[in-house]
C-alpha cells in the first residue's frame, strides 16, 4: 500500500511534462506483480460439481486491463447505437452493453488457441478476440476493410487465426457448431477448449441437447456457457423455459451458476470449466447478466421490462462500475485518472468511426468472391443473368 | 471381345468375311462402349464397393477424413457403404452418432470449421430435413459471409429419392432443392466409376459437397477400368459425361434415371431416333456448356429427374436451354419428373409416381415428330 502512495505523490509533478499514458505506465511498473485478493460477488452454486472458491488473486495491471477492456467495449456499443440510428449500420444491430464482463472475464482465464462461438451478439466477443475497433465499426457499416469485408455484418464478425469462429444468426445453431469444435479439438488431441455462447432464449432448443448429448458421450472439451440476460427478445424466462435454472438443463452434465456481472467470477467459472473440460467432457456455465440495450437496435427493451429494473441494475451490478470501485478501492488509481482513460477510449472510438467512415464500399466484383473455395471457374448470375455474369474463381 | 477376334485371325484359322462381319459388329457396340469411356476391361465394381473403396483409401490418405452418422460404425453401415472401416480405422474416425440429424450436422460442420474433413452420413437424404438449417445456414453460406476466413470441407452423403415401397416420408428426391443453394455443390453418381470418382472428388473439396447416392444402385455392377481402381482417380466437379452419343434428341438425367434414359435410348434406336444422353453428375455446378452443345447438335431436349416436377432439375435445365440456345431448339423442351404427388405405397400407385422408360421413350418421340397429335385433355 506504501508503494501505491508513492507513486501517487510522483505522478503529480510529472503529469503536467509527461503525456498521461506514459505516467500510467510508470506507475504499473512498480505495482504490477503485487498480488491483490478479490471475493466475487455471490458465491457459486453448482450442479453435480463442486463449485470454486470466490477468492481469486488479481493484479493492478489485470485490474486496470479489465477496466480498459469493458469500458472500450461499452463506448464501442454506445457509439454502434448512434451509428444505427445514423442509418450508416443498416438491418440487424444487437448490442452487449451490460454484458462485458462476461467478455473480458473469459478472455482472462483462456488463451487464443481456446475457442468461442456465440451467436449474433458478438461484437465485443470479437474485440476481446483481438478484433480492432476499426475492423469492427468498417464491417457494420458494410466497408470493404472490414473483418469480413462488408459481407457478413453485425451478426458475421469471425477472427479464425485466434479462435474466434463467429458470428451466426440461428439462435441455437451455434452450440452444435462449438461442440464440433470441441470434436475437432480431441480429435487432434489439442489441450483446448471450446467455448458455445448462447442465451437463455437459445437454452431451449433441441439441437443444444442433442450435441450435449454427444458431447458428453464422448468426453469433448466443451464448454456451454449460457449468457442469461433473463430475455430472449421481448420474452421472459420464466415465460419460455419451465426451468430456468440453465446449469441445471444439463441434467447429467454439471453446471455452475455465476454473476455474470462480476469480471472475476466469470475468469474464476471459465478457468474452472476449462479444468474440468479437459479432464471430464462438457460442463454449462450460466452467466446472470442483463443488457441494457433491448434485443436489438429495433427494440426499445422497455415493453417487457420497467425502465426501474433497467437502472436498478445499472446502479447495483454494472460490470465496469464494480471494477472502478475496486480499482479506487485498492489505490490503484485516481477516479480523475480512470475517468481520464474513458475519455482516452472515447477519442480512440472516434478516431476508428472516422477511419471506418474513410474505408470504400465493397467493390462489385465482391459480390462474387468467396461463394466456394475453388469455384472451378463455373458461373454465376446476377439479377439479370444476361446482364451480370461473374467466373467464380 | 476385340482381342479375342485378333488372336483368331493371327493364328489363320478364320474366315476373313466372317471376321469382316464381326469386327463391325464388335466396331458398333464399342462405339457404345467407347462412348461410355469404359476400357475393355473384365473387372466389375458394385456401386456399393465404389463407394466403399473411395472411403477407404481417402481415409487413408488423409488422417483429417473421419466418417460419422447413424450406424456407420459397429452395424457396418445401414446399407453397408462403410463396411469394414471400423475395424480399419476406428471408432476415433468412424463415429457412431445418436438419432440426432440436427446434432450430429451441426458437430460435422464445427469439426469443419476448426480443419477436419467429415463426410456425414444421412441414413436417407430425407433425414436431412432434419439437419437442413446446418447444411445450409451454418456450411454453405459461411465462406461467404467470413469473405474465406471459415470455409467448411464436409461432406453430406446418403441415399437420395424413391427406394422401393418406402412411402411418402422416405422417398424424396432433395436434388432441387440443395442445388438451388449458392456455396453448396451437389453431386449425383450413376455408375461404379461415378460414385468413385465423384466421391473421392468431393472428400478432396474444400467445399461444403452434398453427395446423393440412390438407394436400388448400390447392389449394381458397373465395368471399372484401371484408372478408375488407382487411388488416385478422381473426377472433375461441374462435368456432364455424354453417356451415349447420337445426333436426334438430348436426354439429361442423373442418379438411376440415367440407367432409365440408356434403356430408353436402345428402344428409340430400334425406331431410328438416335438419342444421346447425358449423365449430369453435377447438379450444382450444373454443366450447361456441355447441355447446350449437345441441344445445339439434336435440336432436341427431355429432361428426365426422379423428383417432383415443380422448381425441380429438369425446370433448370429448360431455362438454361431457353436462355442459351432458343434458336437451336426445334421443339419445346419434354420434362419427363417424379408424379407430384406424395410417393404412394401400392405397388402399381408407386409405378405410376415414378418415371419408367417408356415414360422416357414417349416424351423423346413426343420431342421429334411435333406432328403426333397431343392426348386429349379432359
Amino acid at each position: 500500500m506504501a508503494l501505491t502512495h508513492r507513486s501517487t505523490n510522483l505522478l503529480k509533478p510529472l503529469s503536467a511534462a509527461v503525456p498521461f499514458t506514459s505516467s500510467l505506465r510508470r506507475l504499473f511498473s512498480t505495482d504490477d506483480a503485487t498480488a491483490i485478493t478479490v471475493e466475487t460477488s455471490v458465491p457459486f452454486t453448482g450442479h453435480k460439481c463442486d463449485p470454486p472458491p470466490r477468492t481469486i488473486d488479481t493484479t493492478p495491471k489485470e485490474l486496470m486491463t479489465f477496466f480498459r477492456d469493458m469500458a472500450t467495449m461499452r463506448r464501442m456499443e454506445i457509439a454502434a447505437d448512434s451509428l444505427y440510428k445514423a442509418k450508416l449500420i443498416r438491418g440487424f444491430c444487437h448490442l452487449y452493453d451490460g454484458q462485458e464482463a462476461v467478455a473480458v472475464g473469459m478472455e482472462a482465464a483462456i488463451t487464443k488457441k481456446d475457442c468461442i462461438i456465440t451467436a449474433y451478439r458478438d461484437h465485443c466477443i470479437f474485440l476481446g478476440r483481438g478484433g480492432t475497433l476499426v475492423e469492427a465499426f468498417t464491417e457494420l457499416m458494410g466497408r470493404r476493410d472490414g473483418c469480413s469485408r462488408g459481407k457478413g455484418g453485425s451478426m458475421h464478425f469471425y477472427k479464425k487465426e485466434s479462435g474466434f469462429y463467429g458470428g451466426h444468426g440461428i439462435v441455437g445453431a451455434q452450440v452444435p457448431l462449438g461442440i464440433g469444435l470441441a470434436f475437432a479439438q480431441k480429435y487432434s488431441k489439442e489441450e483446448h477448449v471450446a467455448f458455445a455462447l448462447y442465451g437463455d432464449g437459445a437454452a431451449n432448443q433441441g439441437q443444444l441437447f442433442e450435441a450435449l448429448n454427444m458431447a458428453a458421450l464422448w468426453d469433448l472439451p466443451a464448454i456451454l456457457v449460457c449468457e442469461n440476460n433473463h430475455y430472449g427478445m421481448g420474452t421472459a424466462e420464466w415465460r419460455a423455459a419451465k426451468s430456468p435454472a440453465y446449469y441445471k438443463r444439463g441434467d447429467y452434465v454439471p453446471g455452475l451458476k455465476v454473476d455474470g456481472m462480476d469480471a472475476f467470477a466469470v475468469k474464476q467459472a471459465c478457468k474452472f470449466a476449462k479444468e474440468h473440460a479437459l479432464k471430464n467432457g462438457p460442463i454449462i456455465l450460466e452467466m446472470d447478466t442483463y443488457r441494457y440495450h433491448g434485443h436489438s437496435m429495433s427494440d426499445p427493451g422497455s415493453t417487457y421490462r420497467t425502465r426501474d429494473e433497467i437502472s436498478g441494475v445499472r446502479q447495483e451490478r454494472d460490470p465496469l462500475e464494480r471494477i472502478r470501485k475496486l480499482i479506487l478501492s485498492h489505490d490503484i488509481a485516481t477516479e480523475k485518472e480512470l475517468k481520464d482513460i474513458e475519455k482516452e477510449i472515447r477519442k480512440e472510438v472516434d478516431e476508428a468511426i472516422a477511419q471506418a467512415k474513410e474505408s470504400p464500399m465493397p467493390d462489385p466484383s465482391e459480390l462474387f468472391t468467396n461463394v466456394y473455395v475453388k469455384g472451378f471457374g463455373v458461373q454465376s448470375f446476377g439479377a439479370d443473368r444476361k446482364e451480370v455474369r461473374a467466373i467464380l474463381p | 471381345m476385340l482381342g479375342i477376334v485378333r488372336r483368331r485371325i493371327a493364328r489363320g484359322g478364320v474366315n476373313a468375311s466372317i471376321v469382316e462381319q464381326s469386327l463391325q459388329k464388335i466396331r458398333n457396340q464399342s462405339l457404345i462402349y467407347a462412348s461410355r469411356s469404359y476400357s475393355s476391361a473384365s473387372k466389375e465394381m458394385t456401386v456399393r464397393d465404389a463407394l466403399n473403396s473411395a472411403l477407404d483409401e481417402e481415409m487413408s490418405a488423409d488422417p483429417k477424413v473421419f466418417v460419422m452418422g447413424e450406424e456407420v460404425g459397429e452395424y457396418q453401415g445401414a446399407y453397408k457403404i462403410t463396411k469394414g472401416l471400423l475395424d480399419k480405422y476406428g471408432p476415433e474416425r468412424v463415429v457412431d452418432t445418436p438419432i440426432t440429424e440436427a446434432g450430429f450436422a451441426g458437430i460435422g460442420v464445427g469439426a469443419a470449421y476448426h480443419g477436419l474433413r467429415p463426410v456425414v452420413e444421412f441414413m436417407t437424404f430425407n433425414f436431412s430435413m432434419q439437419a437442413i438449417d446446418h447444411i445450409i445456414n451454418s456450411a454453405a453460406k459461411s465462406n461467404y459471409m467470413s469473405a474465406g476466413q471459415i470455409s467448411v470441407p464436409i461432406v453430406f452423403r446418403g441415399p437420395n429419392g424413391a427406394a422401393a415401397g418406402v412411402g411418402a416420408q422416405h422417398s424424396q428426391c432433395y436434388a432441387a432443392w440443395f442445388g438451388a443453394c449458392p456455396g453448396l455443390k451437389v453431386l449425383a453418381p450413376y455408375s461404379s466409376e461415378d460414385a468413385r470418382g465423384l466421391l473421392k472428388a468431393a472428400i478432396r473439396d474444400p467445399d461444403p459437397v452434398v453427395f446423393l447416392e440412390n438407394e436400388l444402385l448400390y447392389g449394381e455392377s458397373f465395368p471399372v477400368s484401371a484408372e478408375v481402381l488407382d487411388s488416385s482417380f478422381c473426377l472433375p466437379i461441374g462435368k456432364a459425361k455424354i453417356e451415349r452419343e447420337g445426333k436426334d434428341v438430348t436426354i439429361t438425367a442423373f442418379s438411376k434415371m440415367v440407367g432409365y434414359a440408356l434403356k430408353a435410348a436402345e428402344i428409340l434406336a430400334k425406331e431410328g431416333i438416335s438419342a444421346e444422353v447425358i449423365n449430369l453428375r453435377s447438379i450444382r455446378p450444373l454443366d450447361r456448356s456441355t447441355i447446350n452443345a449437345s441441344v445445339r447438335k439434336t435440336n432436341r431436349l427431355v429432361t428426365v429427374e426422379e423428383g417432383f416436377p415443380q422448381h425441380g432439375v429438369g425446370a433448370e435445365i429448360c431455362a438454361s436451354v431457353v436462355e442459351e440456345s432458343f434458336e437451336y431448339l426445334d421443339a419445346p423442351v419434354e420434362r419427363i419428373a417424379g408424379a407430384d404427388v406424395p410417393m404412394p405405397y401400392a405397388a402399381n400407385l408407386e409405378r405410376m409416381a415414378v418415371p419408367q422408360i417408356e415414360d422416357i421413350v414417349r416424351a423423346a418421340k413426343r420431342a421429334c415428330y411435333r406432328s403426333v397429335p397431343l392426348a386429349a385433355t379432359a
